[in-house]
């Protein structure tokens, strides 16, 4: 048996508030919210945000790590060595970017389950649109990952039941490397080529896997051609079929992420012995069906999508939106450019930077962030052990709001944390606005600032949820 | 092993101390020929007197040729200092043990800094490239870190915490109002202090030193040739420099209300000039105020209150220009801004004027014209809270 072995989605904290934009510009926005990454987040960060939570639920080292999303920080460069590199896998691992468009999603997931060793794969989003877009108000970023390998490797959770695809070459949604958002063609044409894509693909699905629409006990419809997926699940042959909540009203469609993302609140929820058909509008169409097993019963997802929709925050403006994602180019503090990480001491520094891992005195027992070689108790040198720290939580001792720092989202809250068991940091507080003495809070993976076209990803800290 | 200290060794003989301000009209050249030209007039001395050279720069230059080409200076040795902002005390902490250690007859000390032709906010540093995973704070903010953390350990509340950092930054405004050499000459008001624009954490815009150009200069002597060149030397009782482990922002046991480099330092300092009591036989301190929270936390850290009651003495008016123990009398970091290779002369520049009796009658302290006091000190911190250096100098108007 083939299939899902564990998952984890990660939603950001912020939301904004889909009536901010029509406030803002006298026309478009709509109801509902959509999910916005952090000026401190992108593809990459969130994709290890959603993999740290999967690798929580599972214990199987994967010999691959496959990423999938339309937009990747870096091209030429691999960005999911920095997924690689942030969880601490072994270096014979594999790691490689399926990027461009949303469909890639379901290439990544096709790819590993239709391999023979585990894989993770990891499907995350920041989708923009031009100010008042449809894109802009429609979509929302997140990410998702999932660990796919046999019941050699664990309990299978969702087994593999297979699918079936459907091609055609047709402009529909374009976007050149250099654009900050795609352009669509008239909605109807797209309408028009879509569903029979849809059409012809659930029938081959069915027919290779031997089922019928009226074995499906969940459908997840998703597609960023909204029209189209609207009229999807009938083209499919579902009418009547139940049709997970595409999380449009809550998050926005959240491009590579999406199928993932509403599969994965599906599955949060899901009972042993349920048969869940996915259907992907994507530059075609492709159908996959998964049946949970028993063992999903005994499987607790590190934190649910329904939990991360409840915990958002919706207050985020609509000028601090376009100033997070490049739109509104604003007036910086009279202060110099932020420099860009150095690639010899990032190099040297893989582990801490990327992983968090400090280094322990064997003596004392001291824990040092960033790992020393010199113990700060008693001196001992070169006898410590490299420790994990990134999942260890801590309090605040200090803190301060810095309103000088250069930030595209200032004021920057700076926090000094003591971790459970020893070791102390000294770092930005994300996802917050308030802070005291004696805070709870937890690690997560940013991207601090880009500078001469480097991502300078590490750690910050953030509020424990309560 | 221990620090010995050169107690009694050396003396200043002559002091030079450029107006601090942003000198869009001077350059790096210029302002060190006015500081060096006043110190030469000020001892007596020629240039060609002069035998080897201490020149602090953080940024503004860099050997010994930064200072040798503007001066012109005839094949001697000029050693370029840099020691964080304790830049310019390094400077004149070498040169007195130059002549200490009998090498040199006649040496001298200068500083300089221009941050004023960046055009940016607050100090600027070097890049050093490195792995992106150091804190990105500004200088405010780091400092800021203390004033939580003291409130918290002394139970001290928000409200009562601005009231004393607002106290310290008036009573700096007030004495550096009669500085003619600081930048910022004008009293500003307690209300107007706290009610400034927030920089980092609690501090406001008033709670921050200024941003200035500068230079000053001190010469210096065996002791047993001062009177050759004037009446009133000033000797060098003290000088102490520490730089300690940089642990406080990775080791859980730093609470953010001390910096232990300045206490060694000044246990260091206090051993060397015999000093027992600091409180009561110091007449005057220029200490590093380079934020407000900094001076309060080194008011305990000096000796000069005692644990957890700094706050009540800086209340109490204890450290102000009529106070019993007068802090920054000049007008400190907060009035004059801190060009970083010239602070730590300018302020020993304090403890000549003040020490000799020659400050302006407005500012002449009464605890050496009435106290009798005769010694004065000079500190200065580079880094930030749990990872600095730290210097203190002590000097005297008297030998023993």
């Amino acid at each position: 048996m083939r299939g899902i072995l564990g998952y984890g989605a990660y939603v950001p904290y912020n939301r904004l508030k889909r009536s901010a934009i029509g406030e803002a510009l006298g026309s478009g926005g709509g109801k509902g919210t959509r999910a916005v990454a952090s000026y401190d987040e992108d593809a990459t960060s969130m994709a290890v945000e959603a993999a740290r939570d999967l690798m929580r639920t599972v214990s199987v080292t994967p010999s691959s790590v496959v990423f999938a999303t339309t937009s990747p920080p870096y091209l030429d460069k691999t960005n999911a060595n920095v997924i690689h590199a942030a969880l601490n896998l072994p270096s014979s691992v594999f790691a490689v970017d399926m990027i461009g468009s949303a469909r890639s999603a379901g290439g990544a997931l096709r790819s590993a389950l239709e391999g023979t060793r585990p894989a993770l794969v990891a499907q995350a989003d920041v989708r923009t649109g031009r100010p008042e877009s449809g894109d802009e108000s429609n979509c929302g970023d997140a990410a998702v990952t999932f660990m796919i390998g046999s019941d050699d490797d664990g309990p299978v959770i969702a087994e593999y039941l297979g699918g079936a695809s459907a091609t055609a070459e047709f402009l529909e949604r374009w976007r050149l490397p250099e654009w900050k958002y795609s352009r669509v063609w008239e909605e109807r044409f797209g309408e028009h080529v879509y569903l029979p894509l849809v059409t012809e693909a659930a029938a081959a699905a069915f027919k290779e896997c031997s089922l019928e629409p009226s074995d499906i006990d969940v459908a997840i419809v998703t597609g960023l051609h909204s029209r189209a997926a609207r009229g999807a699940a009938s083209a499919a042959g579902l009418d009547g079929t139940k049709v997970a909540d595409d999380l449009a009203l809550t998050l926005g469609n959240t491009g590579a992420a999406h199928p993932g993302l509403v599969l994965a609140s599906v599955l949060d929820s899901a009972q042993p012995g349920q048969t869940l058909m996915i259907v992907h509008l994507a530059d075609g169409c492709d159908v996959s069906f998964f049946r949970t097993t028993d063992a999903i019963t005994g499987y607790r997802p590190a934190s649910t999508v329904a939990e991360q929709i409840a915990s958002g925050n919706d207050t985020l403006t609509y000028n601090k939106y376009l100033t997070w994602r490049g739109f509104l180019d604003r007036e910086p503090p009279r202060r110099p450019d932020p420099e860009n990480p150095a690639a010899p001491p990032s190099y040297r520094s893989e582990a801490w930077k990327f992983a968090f891992m400090g280094s322990k005195d064997r003596s004392s027992g001291a824990v040092h962030l960033p790992p020393q070689r010199v113990s700060v108790k008693g001196g001992a040198v070169d006898d410590m052990d490299l420790v994990p720290m990134a999942d260890v939580q801590a309090t605040v001792a200090t803190f301060t709001i810095d309103r000088l720092a250069y930030s595209l989202s200032p004021p920057t809250i700076a926090v000094v944390i003591d971790f459970d068991g020893g070791g102390r940091f000294q770092c930005a507080l994300a996802d917050a606005d308030t802070v005291k003495i004696g805070d709870r809070v937890q690690m997560t993976f940013r991207r601090l600032m880009t500078a001469k076209g480097v991502h300078n990803y590490f750690w910050k800290a953030k509020p424990v949820k309560a | 092993m221990a620090s010995k200290g050169i107690k009694d060794q050396v003396a200043i003989i002559g002091m030079g101390c450029t107006n601090f301000g942003e000198h869009w009209d001077k350059s790096v050249d210029d302002m060190l020929i006015d500081a060096a030209q006043e110190a030469y007039a000020s001892a007596g001395v020629k240039q060609t007197d002069i035998d080897a050279y201490w020149f602090g720069t953080l940024g503004s230059g860099v050997s010994g040729l930064t200072l040798s080409r503007a001066l012109k200076i005839d094949y001697k040795p000029v050693t370029r200092v840099e020691n964080m902002c304790a830049t310019g005390s390094e400077a004149f902490r070498n040169a007195c043990y130059a002549v200490a250690s009998g090498a040199y007859d006649v040496v001298m000390a200068i500083g300089v800094e221009k941050l004023k032709d960046n055009g940016m906010s607050g100090l600027v540093s070097g890049v050093i490239p490195d792995d992106g995973t150091k804190p990105e704070l500004t200088a405010p903010a780091m400092f800021s870190l203390l004033a939580p953390a003291y409130s918290a350990k002394y139970g001290v509340d928000e409200t009562e915490m601005k009231d004393v950092l607002t106290r310290i930054a008036w009573k700096n405004h007030y004495n550096g109002a009669r500085n003619p050499r600081a930048q910022f000459r004008k009293e500003v008001g307690k209300d107007a202090i706290c009610n400034a624009p927030l920089i980092a954490g609690q501090l406001g815009i008033f709670d921050c030193s200024g941003v200035s150009d500068g230079s000053a200069a001190a010469i210096i002597v065996r002791a047993e040739d001062a009177y050759k060149y004037t009446d009133k030397p000033l000797f060098v009782k003290a000088l102490a420099f520490t730089a300690g482990p940089a642990a406080g922002p990775i080791d859980p046991d730093y609470d953010y209300t001390t910096f232990h480099e300045v206490s060694a330092c000044a246990r260091d300092a206090y051993a060397q000039a015999g000093v027992t009591d600091p409180r009561a036989e110091i007449a005057m301190a220029e200490v590093h105020d380079c934020f407000t929270p900094t001076e309060l936390v080194l008011m305990e850290d000096l000796g000069f209150a005692e644990r957890g009651l700094g706050w009540k003495e800086v209340l109490a008016g204890t450290y102000d220009l009529d106070g019993d123990l007068p802090i920054n009398p000049d007008g400190g970091l907060k009035s004059f801004g801190h060009p970083i290779g010239a602070s730590g002369l300018r302020m020993l520049f304090e403890c000549w004027l003040q020490l000799r009796q020659e400050a302006p009658a407005e500012r002449q302290i009464k605890t050496v014209t009435e106290g009798g006091k005769k010694l004065g000190m000079t500190h200065n911190l580079g880094g930030a809270p749990g990872e600095c250096v730290s210097f203190v100098s002590i000097v005297g108007s008297e030998l023993g």
